[in-house]
């Protein structure tokens, strides 16, 4: 318990600095400026703050508590997407089934049975929805409820587990530990998000996709990508098994799937008309607000790692 | 004594289920009645429902909320009667219609005047899942001759997908809450039923 290696120690540090930083220029900014209301900035440094604490603690106490943390989290992320698109309401037997699987996928992780864990979702869950709505008898609408439950299953749980495989994978980087790979995986794409706004308010002028999210920039975008991929590459020794090289590919490829993961959650928001998916995290939205990115990062991150070094 | 078990219950049984299993996205939540005598009068389409609105009160205050539940369902058998009344804390009403008004209300006046918060399903039943029924007229005359205690609607959404009527089986889905401005009882009960259905109609969820 609480045996975290050197250099992800260092990191977590590292983002706690920043963090300390932040909430310190919120001060000075909340103190100067009374007469500006700043309670959404506030919520959010607050959320982070819990947020970040909440990874890093179960992340720290030991590798069963962290695979049970990303399972709770495609849980809410599960239940957040199956409650905001609209469902028949027979379709509530085969999500029962979507929960069911998070245990499972999860425990493949947990004994580190990798072909099952890779197929298990794709090919078994994805055979079985069909079959458990036929059961159910009711054709009008098959089609749309097949689909929307696959996708729902592959976005929050296949991917999410993607993750919690991070930490089952032999370690290589013996400084970094197995939470290295997911520390480096979680940072650079939440610094992606936060590259790709911060480019875009500074030089933000010719819009990226504007039918999907108006306020995304190709200079937001070719900023984050730039600042992130070469962060990367004097990170990724330090916290994964990649050398330079290969870090510098790791992060132009968050950076860019990030950026797709968080305008597909955007396009699902716009088809249902709502602004966040819910209010679970203050000053965030919902959970899938949060994990947008995340949902595309994890994947390609992960196989991008296996295929170059397992 | 009661209240502990009405603590404990709600600690680690509801409360837990309301908000981990299941997740709240509560819309203003400052409209929600602090003191009584005060009644909430919600959309029914699960026995969820109870335990939503009694969950966005503080432990310390969950023995004044008092559910009015159908004494022929509630009472049934010693299992039951047990937890609805030192669980729950149910006010049973009796709904064969053999006694008079005045009868039939004495529990709830008596704990309205008790300055406790009573919860009553204007619908009567859970009906069909998500979908609303038309209003009966019980809460018109339980508040006809106590007009100064104000009715606060509640509309709750995604209980009748988690546990509906008639069904075992509990499928987790996030519960939309909203929480409406509270209304005087006027002097008739269709317009009392017209003012809460509009409300109601706002959310989508019209009889």
């Amino acid at each position: 318990m609480f045996n975290i290696e050197q250099n992800s120690l260092y990191a977590m540090i590292g983002v706690l600095v920043i963090l300390l930083f932040s909430t310190l220029i919120y001060l000075y900014k909340a103190a100067k400026h009374k007469e500006i209301d700043y309670t959404e900035l506030k919520l959010r440094i607050k959320s982070w703050w819990w947020m970040i604490g909440i990874v890093f603690i179960s992340l720290s106490v030991s590798l069963n508590t962290a695979i049970i943390f990303f399972a709770l989290l495609s849980f809410l992320a599960l239940k957040e997407f199956v409650s905001i698109v609209s469902m028949r309401h027979v379709d509530r037997r085969a999500i029962f089934w979507i929960y069911l699987s998070i245990p499972l996928q999860y425990y493949w992780v947990s004994i580190e049975w990798y072909g099952m864990f890779i197929i298990f979702i794709p090919v078994y869950l994805f055979l079985f929805i069909p079959i458990r709505l036929v059961i159910l008898g009711e054709t009008r609408g098959f089609i749309n409820s097949v689909s929307t439950l696959h996708w729902a299953a592959m976005l929050t749980v296949f991917s999410i587990s993607h993750i919690a495989y991070l930490l089952a994978l032999p370690v290589q980087n013996v400084l970094a530990g197995s939470i290295g790979p997911v520390l480096f995986l979680l940072f650079m794409t939440q610094f992606n998000d936060v590259s790709q706004y911060v480019f875009g308010k500074l030089f933000g002028k010719n819009k990226i996709i504007p039918k999907v999210s108006p306020n995304k920039t190709w200079e937001g975008f070719i900023g984050g990508v730039v600042t992130v991929t070469l962060l990367s590459g004097f990170v990724a020794p330090f916290l994964t098994p990649l050398d330079m090289m290969q870090g510098f590919m790791a992060g132009f490829i968050i950076s860019i799937f990030g950026f797709f993961g968080d305008v597909v959650i955007s396009s699902v928001k716009r088809d249902i008309k709502i602004k966040d998916t819910g209010t679970l995290i203050p000053g965030h939205g919902g959970i899938l607000d949060r994990l947008d990115s995340l949902l595309y990062t994890a994947p390609v991150f992960f196989h991008f790692l296996y295929y170059m070094k397992y | 004594m009661d209240r502990i078990i009405k603590i404990l219950f709600f600690a680690f049984i509801v409360r837990p289920i309301v908000f981990i299993v299941l997740g709240l996205n509560i819309q203003n939540r400052q409209k929600l009645p602090l003191e009584g005598g005060a009644v909430i009068a919600a959309n029914h389409n699960s026995h969820l429902d109870t335990m939503v609105i009694m969950s966005l009160y503080p432990l310390s205050k969950i023995h004044k909320i008092r559910p009015v539940a159908a004494a022929d369902y509630f009472m049934k058998n010693k299992f039951i009667s047990w937890i609805s009344i030192n669980c729950i804390g149910i006010i049973p009403l009796n709904r064969t219609g053999s006694s008079s008004l005045d009868e039939l209300f004495r529990g709830c006046h008596q704990a309205l005047d008790n300055g406790d918060i009573l919860i009553l399903f204007p619908e009567g039943s859970r009906g069909a899942p998500e979908k609303m029924s038309r209003f009966k007229k019980g809460l018109y005359y339980l508040l006809k001759n106590k007009k100064q205690i104000p009715v606060i609607p509640i509309a709750m959404q995604g209980l009748g997908n988690s546990l509906p009527k008639g069904e075992a089986l509990f499928v987790p889905f996030n519960c939309n809450v909203n929480i409406g401005d509270a209304i005087n009882v006027p002097n008739s009960s269709k317009e009392f039923n017209n003012q809460l259905k509009r409300f109601f109609d706002d959310q989508n969820l019209s009889p």
